[in-house]
């Protein structure tokens, strides 16, 4: 044993060791590998400073970053019947939806509320990819019908941010049987002459695609997500050939003509503010009056 | 040459025997093979009620799934009159795995829209399997708007393994293909009765079954994935289908109790493909029992008991 050991190890040590570093502290982006502070990724709404990457991000931050000053209320949804099938595959279903709920602190994957977005009352609904997936099930139909209820009932709009890998197996048929329900609500919004926007965020496949996300009347999508019906392993096992570059991505699904706008998550707030005023033939919006979706995020936040 | 199933090995010996000694006997005229075969047939068809007597679901997707079972053509051709074809979805192509056109069901005008399987090689690849593109649906949203336009009401016939997963699928829009056609089917104010005549895969399905009054063949299948699939991603393992066929409560029994479909009916022992002159008239009289309730409808009314019934999904247990 000497100083070195005795001295410069420890110090040595505590620089290269991860225990003295909070892992919480960096975030490493899953795209270009840069390691993102905290609190940068937290004001770049989960967006890499470095790639551009959009990240997932949780429902409750994409709303206080939506809502003018971040206040929304949260609108109830009927609760549905618990695991009528009694689904069970390795696992029983009940217990996975018991632990999944315990983790979250979600009661499923979809939440909507009700706030101001640049002065003008909209209806949200908010899809959480880390609930499961995302996936709809009976509680993701309950949660489009109260949203869509809540839009009829106050003449506001229905913005809706879609993440789902599907439909939720364990409810089989009942959640296959979210799509035509889904769809029912959506056309009670038509019929008011209600605007009903769509932002596609990453991923959004299988039967959600095909049911309630792909008829907005505007639709909109985060860079680089990925949009489809059947995912692109399913494809390439079916026809035998590797896929393009960028297959089922925004940019992709920009150019075939199958939605109006890929954009940036901090632009998206100003896009929603312009658009939801020319469909509602409100007066335009002052835009000095509207912060950054960046600086009103962290305002909301301290 | 019969098709027997994984199941019916037993039964296809028996068969197989009875036929041997018949055909063997024309020549000969044989009455002890004669007696031999008649006592064959006699075990053989007791065999066929006990077996279908126990199904499993996981033998149901495959009856469903038999490739001599009543297809939608045969449906057409046979239950219906002075069939019409429609063809193409006036933006791309014409999809095969989607036939559909005007007809009379006795003398009642009417659109019919159908999933395609085909019954040999050559028909099989030209209706794609009965896997639609974005085409097949875009076509049926044509034909149904064309019966709402001149109030005829719509009958869909399903048996689908699913939508077809390609390339240029995909880039046309499937997805919207599929949710558009199910828009069109809560849209029209005209009768929309649906029977699940083989297969109901998943949002394939849906795009023509979002209906009125969806009515089941007792054998045939309805499910959010196949149970194949379903192993594969819950299980990781793809062998598991037995399973995952049983927890997936894809029956028609099974959904009927949880509301999602409205009647069954029942077929002859071995299948429909073992009786077809008994299975289609069974269908033609559920088509027109359900179609004589809403004779006396209005068209806003008849529309609003398709929403009402989709909202209504989800409150009962099995």
């Amino acid at each position: 044993m000497n100083w070195i050991s005795n001295y410069v190890r420890p110090k040595i040590n505590a620089i290269f060791s991860k225990k003295d570093t909070p892992e919480n502290l960096w975030t490493k982006c899953p795209s270009c590998g840069m390691m993102l502070f905290h609190r940068e990724v937290k004001d770049s709404l989960y967006v890499c400073n470095g790639c551009g990457h959009h990240m997932q991000i949780s429902s409750t931050e994409r709303l206080l970053s939506l809502f003018d000053g971040g206040i929304y209320s949260p609108i109830e949804t009927e609760d549905v019947l618990e695991d009528p099938l009694q689904f069970k595959d390795t696992k029983k279903y009940a217990e996975r939806i018991r632990e999944t709920r315990k983790i979250t602190g979600e009661k499923d994957a979809m939440v909507i509320s009700m706030g101001d977005i640049g002065k003008l009352k909209v209806t949200v609904a908010v899809q959480n990819f880390n609930f499961m997936g995302g996936s709809m099930g009976m509680a993701v139909g309950n949660s489009i019908i109260a949203g869509v209820n809540n839009s009829l009932k106050h003449k506001t709009p229905f913005v809706l941010f879609s993440a789902a890998g599907g439909a939720r197996m364990q409810e089989s048929i009942l959640s296959l049987m979210q799509m035509p329900r889904s769809i029912v609500a959506i056309q009670s919004l038509r019929e008011e002459k209600l605007p009903y926007v769509v932002v596609l965020t990453n991923p959004t496949t299988g039967g959600v695609t095909a049911s309630y996300a792909m008829l907005g009347d505007v639709t909109l999508a985060e860079p680089n997500a990925l949009i489809c019906f059947a995912g692109p392993r399913v494809i390439e096992q079916t026809i035998r050939e590797k896929l393009p570059e960028g297959f089922q991505k925004s940019e992709y699904l920009l150019e075939h003509g199958m939605i109006d706008q890929v954009i940036p998550r901090d632009k998206i707030k100003n896009e929603l503010i312009i658009l939801l005023h020319i469909l509602m033939k409100k007066p335009r919006a002052i835009r000095g009056n509207i912060k950054k979706a960046g600086e009103e995020k962290s305002s909301a936040l301290k | 040459m019969q098709h027997y199933l994984e199941f019916e090995k037993e039964l296809a010996t028996l068969e197989g025997k009875a036929t041997e000694l018949r055909s063997g006997n024309s020549s000969s005229g044989n009455p002890a093979d004669n007696r031999e075969a008649e006592k064959l047939e006699k075990k053989a068809s007791n065999l066929l009620k006990e077996l279908y007597n126990e199904l499993t679901p996981w033998h149901k997707c495959q009856i469903a799934r038999h490739p001599e079972r009543p297809h939608a053509s045969t449906y057409i051709e046979r239950l219906m009159s002075e069939f019409i074809p429609l063809s193409g979805d006036r933006k791309f192509s014409e999809d095969k795995a989607i036939i559909g056109g005007l007809a009379r069901l006795n003398d009642l005008p009417l659109v019919v829209i159908g999933h395609e399987k085909g019954n040999d090689t050559k028909s099989r690849i030209e209706h794609n399997f009965g896997m639609a593109r974005p085409e097949g649906y875009r076509k049926a949203t044509r034909l149904m708007e064309i019966a709402d336009r001149f109030s005829l009401p719509v009958i869909t016939l399903i048996d689908t393994p699913g939508a077809y997963p390609g390339k240029g699928a995909e880039e046309r829009g499937q997805a919207e293909a599929i949710a558009s056609s199910i828009e069109k089917c809560l849209q029209i104010k005209v009768p929309l009765i649906s029977v699940i005549i083989g297969e109901g895969g998943s949002g394939g399905a849906v795009a023509l079954a979002s209906s009125n009054k969806v009515i089941m063949l007792e054998h045939s299948i309805y499910s959010v994935i196949s149970p194949e699939g379903c192993a594969s991603i819950l299980w990781k393992n793809s062998d598991k289908m037995r399973e995952a066929a049983e927890a997936l409560r894809l029956t028609a029994k099974d959904l009927s109790k949880l509301g999602v479909i409205d009647e069954i009916i029942s077929e002859p022992i071995g299948g429909a493909h073992r009786n077809i002159d008994e299975i289609i008239p069974r269908v033609g009289i559920a088509i027109e029992r359900s179609l004589k309730k809403y004779h006396k409808q209005s068209p806003e009314a008849i529309l609003e008991d398709r929403r009402n019934k989709f909202l209504n999904i989800g409150k009962l247990r099995l």
